[in-house]
């Protein structure tokens, strides 16, 4: 579903991804690790599209498609899905509106009709459920006001809503209570088939007891310096990002 | 290149000469402008504002002043038939093409010089001319000199219209830059309760040069919603003057609204001259190509306890200018006033700009007063952030600039001006969910 090979990308000139190499199957769930400013959220980034960081080596597929070669809005289009660390807020544009001509655009490039009313009602209140979230959150401005834990829940009902192929998780986890936390992992469990993949962005191996990885990349520098099952974020937990970097290090050195 | 000198002198001799109530007031200011001429852009309060230059040899002044029922009914705003309409042509008031629609008892709409001669000659006396206290230059004095085309309104003690009023400017511009100085007095008595709303219409594909001054005063508990809707066209330069006093304390509340011209410059005023009055003053300017558009913007805090709002916002497209000037002043006996104001400019064009500024004068010690003002891009993380879920650049560029504009035309009370008012904003933004 997803090929990254030799990913590069600057920002500013500086060098913050330096040759990513991964691949994601349909139905995987993939689990990117690693300490502050190893690239996870550049990564995160450069897959959406955001056109602050410059892509400078390697090539990312997207169902057979050349990513690099979309816009951020055709990469949406085709199924691809961002979950912000930071949701924007966006006063004067009413969440279901927002959400409603997202869905629709969607549809439109797919080559659907537009969902009516009554449809889009239905499937909202349906997803809605799913994340616990209420109507009166959706009728306000778009994250104007949330709380932290409102406005990822918000994330992952527009994920439901725009049932992407495959999504990545951005920090999704980070300032969220147990609780929030136990809402947006069940959303994304529900919303898990064997056809879409996931990318979870973390830093802490918390979130994959509610999210169960098939695989666990630890990104350090700008690469994935280690792969492995859950059982390495378990370990990573127990030991610390410091035992990597110094093993890492030294291998450099 | 040739100045209007003559063409005015010619125009104002020719109606002065037919005498009536005014004709003293209006030649004290005929020479009051002689003196001081058109404010040039030396002048601190129009620097950026090239109006003079528009008053060139190609003014029409004269005739015409004329407009068939049907024309007129064409014009007419969609869902405001029942309003009571009041009809400028040329900057004159036509009275046989304007209609009165709430009953005689609570509302007077008569010719600006029968009231200054008729049992309404003391509140003319009193209130004519009282915008020039703050605005004591040469293109206000020249209104005055015509202001026997005015039209005068009362609306009675206790009344709450069931109607709007309407005033629509109509400008016929098929002989060459049309020159109109539409002159209106109002007077809003006790616990009196209106809206008022003026439009502007180029009709001919011409020029125009509108100046304009609104002289209005309201009562103790009075509500006052104005609105000034101005969607004339590239062709059209614009100067003028809205002055609100509150002589008790009452509740004034004005939308100032514009989306098209070449110069635009308005001036807006709130006078708060008893305590605990509340006034509201809102603004948005929407402009594209050259368009210029100055809002200049008093509040005047007189006595204690009172409270002002006022919040303008500007998208400048392509070359246009956006200008705002803010001031508050708050007069040693003003204490436990209340008055905020803020300005925020988005620049969409290469070359399009924003000249902000606010003025604050206090004198009084126990105040609040807060102003600000941001001049800046579309917000590119909100930007990225409706592209990230698929929505297009354009449409994402749409909706963020919509939401920024749309609550101010949600301040408009009346819901017909403000449908109205909702759908030229999408259309001029693309903006269709």
């Amino acid at each position: 579903m997803l090929k990254i090979n030799n990913l590069q990308a600057s920002i500013e000139e500086k060098e913050i991804l330096k040759g990513i190499n991964l691949d994601i199957k349909p139905g995987e769930i993939h689990a990117i690790m690693g300490p502050n400013g190893s690239g996870k959220s550049t990564l995160a980034s450069v897959l959406a599209g955001r056109s602050d960081y410059e892509v400078t080596g390697g090539t990312l597929e997207f169902m057979g498609k050349d990513l690099l070669e979309l816009s951020p809005e055709d990469r949406a289009k085709e199924g691809l899905f961002l979950a912000f660390q930071y949701p924007v807020e966006i006063p004067g544009v009413s969440t279901t509106n927002f959400i409603k001509s997202a869905v629709n655009e969607k549809r439109k490039y797919l080559g659907l009709e537009p969902l009516d009313a009554a449809q889009f009602l239905r499937n909202m209140k349906e997803k809605m459920k799913l994340v616990e979230i209420d109507q009166s959150l959706l009728s306000r401005s778009l994250n104007e006001g949330f709380s932290g834990g409102e406005k990822k829940r918000n994330e992952i009902f527009q994920m439901a809503m725009l049932e992407p192929k495959l999504a990545i998780l951005d920090e999704t986890d980070s300032g969220l209570d147990i609780d929030a936390l136990r809402i947006v992992a069940n959303g994304v469990n529900q919303l898990r088939t064997k056809d879409n993949s996931f990318l979870v962005v973390t830093h802490y191996q918390r979130l994959l007891d509610y999210i169960v990885p098939d695989f666990v990349h630890v990104l350090y520098k700008g690469r994935i310096v280690r792969s492995g099952t859950k059982e390495l974020a378990k370990e990573l937990e127990v030991k610390g990002y410091d035992f990597i970097k110094a093993e890492v290090d030294q291998e450099l050195a | 290149m040739m100045d209007a000198t003559n063409i005015l002198k010619e125009a104002f001799e020719k109606q002065n000469g037919a005498g009536g109530s005014l004709a003293e007031y209006q030649q004290e200011n005929w020479n009051m402008f002689s003196g001081l001429g058109l404010p040039a852009i030396k002048h601190e309060e129009w620097k950026y504002t090239r109006i003079r230059n528009v008053f060139t040899d190609k003014l029409v002044i004269n005739n015409d002043n004329n407009l068939s029922q049907d024309a007129l009914e064409k014009l007419i705003l969609k869902g405001t038939e029942n309003a009571n309409r009041i009809v400028f042509i040329n900057g004159r008031f036509l009275e046989t093409l304007s209609t009165t629609t709430d009953s005689a008892d609570v509302i007077c709409i008569k010719p600006l010089e029968k009231a200054a001669g008729d049992e309404d000659a003391n509140f003319v006396n009193i209130n004519l001319g009282h915008s020039q206290r703050y605005h004591g230059d040469g293109i206000n004095a020249l209104n005055a000199a015509f202001a026997n085309g005015g039209v005068y309104i009362r609306v009675n003690k206790g009344a709450t219209l069931n109607n709007p009023i309407i005033i629509y400017h109509i400008s016929n511009s098929s002989h060459g830059l049309r020159f109109s100085q539409p002159r209106i007095l109002v007077n809003i008595q006790e616990a009196a309760q209106v809206e008022l709303i003026e439009t502007y219409i180029n009709m001919g594909g011409g020029e125009t040069l509108t100046n304009e001054v609104v002289e209005i005063s309201a009562e103790k508990d009075a509500v006052l919603h104005y609105v000034k809707l101005q969607n004339e066209g590239e062709k059209t330069n614009y100067a003028g003057t809205t002055h609100i006093r509150q002589t008790g304390k009452c509740l004034t509340h004005a939308v100032t609204i514009t989306l098209s011209g070449s110069i635009v410059r308005n001036n807006l005023n709130m006078v708060m001259e008893a305590e605990h009055g509340e006034s509201h003053m809102y603004g948005l300017y929407l402009l594209k190509g050259n368009t210029l558009a100055d809002n200049h913007t008093i509040v005047d805090n007189a006595m204690p306890h009172c409270f002002s709002n006022e919040l303008y916002k500007g998208i400048m497209d392509d070359a246009s200018t956006g200008v705002f000037n803010g001031k508050i002043f708050v007069r040693k006996d003003a204490q436990k006033t209340n008055a905020y104001q803020s300005n925020k400019n988005i620049l969409v064009g290469e070359n399009a700009s924003a000249n902000t500024k606010p003025q604050l004068e206090i004198l009084a010690d126990d105040v609040k007063c807060s102003h600000g003002c941001t001049i800046g891009k579309l917000d590119e993380d909100a930007l990225f952030y409706l592209r990230a879920r698929g929505i297009s650049a354009e449409n994402a560029r749409s909706m963020l600039l919509h939401a920024f504009a749309i609550d101010i035309i949600e301040q408009i009370k009346n819901e017909e001006i403000k449908a109205y008012a909702e759908q030229l904003v999408a259309e001029r933004l693309s903006f269709n969910i």
